[in-house]
């Protein structure tokens, strides 16, 4: 699956061009962050990655091949949960995968072991808070073991420890191995959780850089703008 | 996915008719006669009979005259039992039927308002009844359904030389006797019934026989099989013992023996 | 006044003594338009979500269709199933008019396009809300029909007894197909028809009062299962 090499890829919709033109390559360790301003075309880019969207041009070359049937997992902004238990919601997911009955139960266990659920298995899903329905959407697409995870603006509505919850899950799953690439508008959350950082502006790529330098020494000027539009914050290194 | 889906259908189908034909085990034939006849009741009476003494199951297909030889026509039914002997004969003659035979007799009456604001009480005879009633334009209500009835009523208004259509006060039902005499209450008109249907019927309120005992209101019943060359599946064998019972010593005593609080509704014939 | 009074009271009789006859119109009653829901939720469901889902060209044209045909009127159905089944028609050499059957089959035709357009619309809307997340775990279209049948299950149940309400209370198809044969095709709509044209009305009245029963029954059981399901699953 790595290297990920997208080029030139052009998508539009209602006469807009959305993704005009990205083009960026990727590695396969550690979390990746996606800054940028509202409809520069973070989420899409996502969603195209995750193959709901089809780009109208360009092309995305994984590690020399296509795209694998089960590698990708992505995680939404606001998560939709079945009208079912926890545990049914994260068995979900492993149906495509025709994971077998019996073991279905057992894996689904252990996801909602690893983001803290478990002892709500068997509460309906939809009786969850913000935080704890974002815990469970990231069990739900932890347990089909992807190779790369996608999540859009995880924390966006959750208040600071449910926030501080899935920071500490994500870094987790990195640790084991999963490539993961997140959009956020909390750049306190980007130094805290990037490795590297793709600031995304008009449908275009506009800096890949270590998240160090990019906080020190933003390369570009739409990058510069966008960093001093938040409030005045301490840099922790 | 399709395929299972369509075994899965016809194992729905066989076992929905494994449900309806264990409701009704044994042989049976269906018997396509009047509206007037059944809600007479003498089905009711006599059908039992025949079925302990056979163990043949008569189901009733009560329609209009016309309906019910249409229904010979398809061949929907086996046995066919109505009171128009004109168009019997022309079903005979058609091909369509066979055997036909006379079963029984009752008359026809002129019901209508107590009151009698038409006369009809006095009339000489019935076609002076429907000529006086065609005179004051009292309202009637007629069958409208090409029953044994309506083909009567229609040879009568053309007897008393009354062309009734589009005429205000006559009203055409389109419906079987029971409603059409419920109308003729709620309307206070009058109409033409056989003595079977209105000896049954409970929803008189205002209305009497006004005329009745003319010799012209004589309103003979037939039987016949359903032609068994056009339609290979008709049920023969027992269709003709349904025949042979119905016109035989036990079958007229059958007939002869309903009676409506002590009055007797038809008579049987012997052919 | 005095006779309708009379009827109520004779009708009251005939069900506190629990009558023969009615139960047994009753029991067939309930046999064929149970049998017929349950035809329609077989293939009803299943084809109005598949319809919610799919996207073909001429799709739009088929749920237009598929609504109207909702309130096809009975009579209609009754007249083409009589003609299909009848002797002379492709299906007679089944020899199926007038019994039970073609009951069953003509309210099959009645109650399967009103019960997959409710299912059509429940799980359009519901495909609406999931489809982002189902694609993005990669089901395929089949898969996510069933996944959606089961989560809609509640509204779905609704439609299954939208369906009884249908069946148990139309006259005209199974009149017109089944002949309304005593003690053999005669249900409780066609009785009513019959007694009440005779004037007879203790058993009309008796009769209808079941019927009545039955469809309030049904409209509670719905509504029932509609609050638990809210409750629940909100």
């Amino acid at each position: 699956m790595f290297p990920l090499r997208v080029s030139g890829l052009r998508w539009h919709a209602a006469g807009r061009a959305v993704l005009d033109g990205l083009s960026v390559e990727l590695g396969g360790e550690g979390i990746t962050i996606l800054l940028g301003p509202n409809g520069a075309g973070k989420s899409v880019f996502l969603r195209t990655l995750c193959g709901l969207l089809e780009p109208d041009e360009g092309h995305i070359d994984w590690g020399g091949g296509t795209r694998p049937e089960f590698g990708v997992a992505m995680v939404f902004q606001q998560p939709k949960m079945l009208r079912d238990s926890l545990l049914g919601n994260v068995e979900l997911a492993l149906r495509p995968l025709k994971v077998p009955v019996a073991d279905r139960a057992r894996r689904a266990r252990d996801a909602l072991e690893r983001v803290g659920l478990a002892h709500r298995a068997r509460d309906s899903a939809r009786s969850l808070s913000g935080g704890e329905r974002q815990r469970l959407a990231l069990a739900r697409a932890w347990v089909t073991q992807p190779r790369l995870l996608l999540l859009d603006e995880p924390t966006a509505s959750l208040d600071p420890s449910s926030v501080e919850a899935i920071e500490r899950i994500v870094r987790e799953i990195r640790t084991e191995g999963t490539r993961i690439m997140m959009t956020t508008h909390n750049l306190g959350q980007a130094t805290r959780l990037a490795d590297d950082v793709v600031f995304i502006d008009a449908g275009r790529v506009c800096e890949h850089a270590p998240v160090q330098r990019f906080f020190a020494r933003p390369a570009s000027q739409a990058a510069r703008l966008y960093i001093q539009g938040e409030l005045p914050w301490r840099m922790a290194f | 996915m399709a395929n299972g889906l369509l075994k899965f259908l016809k194992s729905a189908v066989i076992s929905v008719a494994a449900f309806a034909s264990v409701a009704q085990a044994g042989e049976s034939i269906v018997l396509a006669s009047t509206t007037s006849t059944e809600q007479s009741g003498l089905f009711n009476f006599i059908l039992p009979i025949f079925e302990k003494n056979s163990g043949i199951a008569v189901k009733v297909v009560a329609l209009g005259t016309g309906q019910a030889l249409d229904v010979g026509r398809r061949g929907d039914a086996d046995v066919l039992l109505v009171h128009d002997r004109a168009a019997e004969d022309k079903f005979v003659a058609d091909g369509y039927g066979v055997d036909r035979r006379d079963v029984m007799y009752n008359d026809f009456v002129l019901i209508g308002p107590a009151a009698d604001a038409a006369g009809v009480k006095g009339a000489r005879d019935a076609v002076d009844a429907f000529a006086r009633i065609a005179k004051k334009g009292s309202n009637w209500v007629s069958r409208g359904d090409r029953s044994g009835t309506h083909a009567a009523e229609l040879r009568f208004w053309g007897r008393a030389g009354v062309d009734v259509k589009g005429q205000g006060w006559y009203k055409e039902a389109g419906a079987g006797m029971g409603p059409t005499l419920n109308m003729a209450a709620g309307m206070g008109a009058y109409t033409l019934a056989d003595r079977g249907t209105w000896g049954s019927f409970k929803n008189r309120q205002d209305l009497t026989i006004v005329f009745a005992g003319d010799p012209k209101l004589y309103n003979p019943y037939g039987v016949m099989l359903v032609n068994p060359a056009r339609h290979p599946h008709v049920k023969k064998a027992a269709g003709e013992k349904f025949i042979d019972w119905i016109t035989s010593a036990d079958g007229r005593r059958a007939i002869s023996a309903y009676k409506i609080g002590n009055e007797q509704l038809f008579y049987p014939l012997s052919h | 006044m005095n006779g309708l009074s009379l009827a109520f009271s004779e009708a009251f009789s005939l069900l506190a003594g629990f009558d023969h006859r009615v139960a047994e119109i009753v029991l067939l009653s309930l046999q064929v338009s149970g049998l017929a829901v349950l035809f329609g939720t077989l293939i009803g469901l299943p084809l109005g979500a598949c319809l919610g889902v799919g996207r073909f060209p001429g799709r739009q044209v088929l749920v237009v269709l598929l609504n109207g045909c909702m309130g096809l009127p009975s009579v209609v159905v009754g007249v083409v199933v009589y003609l299909i089944l009848s002797r002379s028609g492709p299906l007679g050499e089944f020899g199926l008019l007038y019994s039970a059957t073609a009951m069953v089959i003509a309210q099959t035709f009645l109650v399967v396009p009103l019960m997959a357009a409710i299912s059509r619309q429940v799980v359009e809307d519901a495909w609406r809300e999931y489809q982002e997340e189902l694609t993005a775990m990669r089901f395929r279209w089949f898969d996510s029909v069933r996944v959606l049948l089961h989560d809609c299950r509640h509204s779905l149940m609704v439609a299954v007894l939208a369906g009884l309400g249908r069946a148990m209370s139309e006259v005209g198809a199974v009149m017109i197909v089944g002949g309304n044969i005593d003690r053999s095709t005669r249900v409780m709509t066609t009785a009513i028809a019959l007694e009440t044209s005779k004037g007879d009305l203790p058993l009309a009245i008796a009769l209808g009062t079941v019927l009545l029963g039955v469809i309030l029954f049904l409209n509670g059981l719905a509504y029932v299962l509609r609050q638990w399901a809210m409750q629940r699953y909100a």
